[in-house]
């Protein structure tokens, strides 16, 4: 029988060592059966979060409810919580299936049941001819597999992953990505996924929570954080993205006429509030930008240092008339060599949505 | 002209240590030890004082006198009690060093190295002072009027073993601690998230994985206090005989070096086998 789905809250939780908060009054809500990523850079108070979660550490102040449970008083052999750890933390002295028997064994769960189970779940990480291994005779990516059958085998009512797969190398690492996907969907698992890796966080999460100094700067989907970033901080941390300086000349109904520095004049639709001559960035993905031979209205003057194919795509490195970097990525149009050097006229693609935040 | 030079390498096995690098030391102990060993082996098996008749007679003599054996027996009692009672000191304050921060864990450090700095002849002395009938521990049971007659702690295994355990405890917790430091805090965690509670998660976890730990600890406990000459002969005084005090006796007093050698034997191979006791431990908690 399989618990459905449980929902994850955290309520203003915060917590500090010593000096400084490393979280700070962190709410957020989880669905039950969703994956969040927690994504920040190293030091943002990710991994204190997830401890705070599994109850390796208490707060000082907030609380953790997991499904119907308030679990603030809960040691953690209590909480349910299955956790993978990013150096997978499988006991060195015991086999790959004791490894997975050991939480059903802590539950008292009979041997024979608990031989089934451990077959299962090594079936399910594709490792069953790996039994009887120790762990140091194992890959890194496959003792993360055990990793996750051994969180998994006790049936958690939530899954936390502290940058599981930052020890592997790439190829190895979307395998995983992929394999704790669909783990997370057949076990209908809230999953909570520390990661500072942006594509990661991407790939594979439900949502997005992008922390920063101990607090939640923006939660949304992976497709709402990319192209509505709610703070310059998220902007620059998620992709990669050009900000251009500029001032707001114009108001009209959810647009606002913003003056670039370099002299181009682009109409941008923000549902933030600004002024009239308000200082602005203006950040565009360089996928958002194209490069002309020709002026037209909203482009500017740009020198081409160089092109790199990057998949299908061209990356060009621009220089503005002040020296100023940029990168413009377009679709690579087959049978068309490269053009090095020269000037050239930069500007909004189609459909192109930049993104204002006022400029400090 | 060719000349054969052992092979360094062996095919197949990787770059090998030269042996050769061991020969200073190796002679040394050729020289000062293992002669000296054979020597006395052969001197156990005469009969007399004057070694002029060989024979089993001292071997007969010390294993068909219970007394003897009874010395025998509680040479290596004292030994296993001290390795019981360090253990059980040493394990909780492991536990607390795991936890600490680095600096308390130097503040630990240096605190379990303090005894070694002073000489075992002053601490042998200084708890004479701790147990003696209006000693420290006496007077405070007294004041504290949990005993109105003073308890005989000198002269008796109980008091013997107190000393012996402050005595032998650095030696207990240097290599315990030094494995448990490199224990991945993880595991206790993974453990604890995977249901186990603190006390399973120190029998399935820590404690498997510090034996090794454990046994170096054991070993070096156990080995000094069978032999601690010093603090067998003050403390337990002359009621209580081991077996380095019998071979000084005989050695030195009686004069009877056959008699003296086969007790001296006799303790070698006793502490031997305690150690590969401690051994034979491990190897079955591994292949567990
Ligand atoms: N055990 C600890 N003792 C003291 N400070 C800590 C401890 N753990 C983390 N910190 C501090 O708390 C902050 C957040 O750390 P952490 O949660 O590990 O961040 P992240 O996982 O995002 O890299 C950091 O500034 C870190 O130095
Ligand atoms: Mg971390």
């Amino acid at each position: 029988m399989r618990m459905p789905p449980q929902p994850l809250t955290l309520d203003g939780l915060t917590h500090g060592y010593g000096a400084g908060l490393a979280v700070d009054n962190v709410t957020l809500e989880v669905r039950g059966g969703e994956l969040v990523a927690l994504l920040g850079p190293s030091g943002c108070g990710k991994t204190t979060l997830l401890r705070i979660i599994g109850g390796f550490v208490t707060q000082i102040s907030g609380s953790v409810i997991i499904g119907d449970r308030r679990v603030d008083s809960y040691p953690p052999n209590q909480r349910e919580v299955g956790v993978v750890f990013q150096n997978y933390a499988l006991f060195p002295h015991m086999t790959v299936a004791e490894n997975i028997a050991y939480g059903l064994a802590a539950r008292g769960v009979s041997k024979a049941l608990q031989r089934e189970r451990v077959a299962e779940m090594l079936a399910t990480v594709q490792m069953t001819a790996f039994a009887e291994r120790k762990p140091r005779q194992l890959s890194g990516g496959q003792q993360q597999r055990v990793a996750l059958a051994r969180a998994l085998a006790v049936r958690p009512r939530i899954l936390l992953l502290d940058e599981p797969f930052a020890a592997l190398d790439k190829n190895l690492r979307l395998d995983l990505q992929i394999e704790i996907k669909r783990l997370q969907r057949q076990f209908g698992l809230t999953a909570i996924l520390v990661t500072h890796d942006q594509d990661e966080a991407m790939s594979i999460a439900d949502k997005i929570a992008v922390m920063n100094k101990g607090r939640i700067e923006q939660l949304g989907s992976p497709i709402d954080i990319y192209d509505d970033p709610s703070t310059l901080f998220v902007n620059s941390f998620i992709g990669s993205s050009n900000l251009l300086a500029g001032t707001i000349e114009r108001l009209e109904a959810g647009t606002f006429g913003v003056r670039l520095d370099n002299g181009a004049f682009w109409p941008v639709a923000s549902n933030r509030s600004f002024a009239r001559g308000d200082a602005v960035f203006a950040s565009v993905r360089p996928e958002q930008l194209t490069l002309a031979t020709a002026e037209a209205p909203g482009r500017f003057p740009v020198n081409h240092a160089l092109s790199l194919p990057i998949g299908g795509m061209l990356l060009h490195d621009v220089r503005e008339t002040n020296g100023a970097k940029l990168k413009v990525a377009e679709p690579r149009v087959p049978g068309t060599s490269l053009s090095m050097g020269g000037a050239a006229w930069c500007g909004l693609a189609a459909n192109a949505r930049p993104s204002l935040f006022p400029r400090p | 002209m060719a000349i054969a030079v052992p092979a360094l390498v062996a095919p197949g096995q990787g770059e090998r240590v030269d042996w050769r690098l061991a020969a200073p030391l190796g002679l040394v102990y050729l020289g000062l030890f293992a002669g000296p060993l054979l020597l006395l082996i052969g001197i156990s098996f005469f009969e007399d004082s004057e070694l002029a008749k060989p024979g089993l007679a001292s071997w007969r003599r010390f294993w068909g006198d219970a007394f003897y054996r009874g010395v025998v027996v509680d040479t290596l009692r004292l030994g296993l009690l001290t390795v019981a009672a360090t253990t059980l000191l040493a394990y909780p304050l492991g536990l607390v060093f795991c936890a600490s921060g680095p600096r308390v864990q130097k503040a630990l450090i240096f605190i379990i190295l303090l005894p070694l700095l002073t000489s075992v002849v002053i601490r042998t002395f200084a708890w004479i002072v701790i147990l003696a009938r209006e000693g420290v521990i006496n007077n405070t049971l007294i004041a504290l009027g949990l005993t109105s007659t003073p308890l005989k702690l000198l002269q008796t295994e109980l008091g013997l073993v107190m000393a012996l355990t402050q005595i032998e405890l650095p030696l207990m917790l240097l290599p315990l601690l030094t494995v448990m430091r490199q224990i991945d805090p993880n595991l206790i965690d993974a453990s604890r998230a995977l249901g186990a509670s603190r006390w399973r998660t120190f029998f399935r976890v820590l404690l498997p994985l510090s034996i090794p730990g454990w046994i170096a600890g054991a070993t070096l406990v156990f080995a000094s206090a069978c032999t601690a000459f010093i603090s067998q002969s003050v403390i337990g005084g002359a009621s209580l005989v081991y077996l380095p005090a019998l071979i000084w006796q005989q050695s030195m007093v009686v004069y009877h070096w056959p008699f003296a050698a086969v007790a001296a034997v006799t303790l070698l191979v006793s502490v031997l086998a305690g150690i590969s006791l401690f051994g034979a431990l491990e190897r079955a908690a591994r292949t567990r």
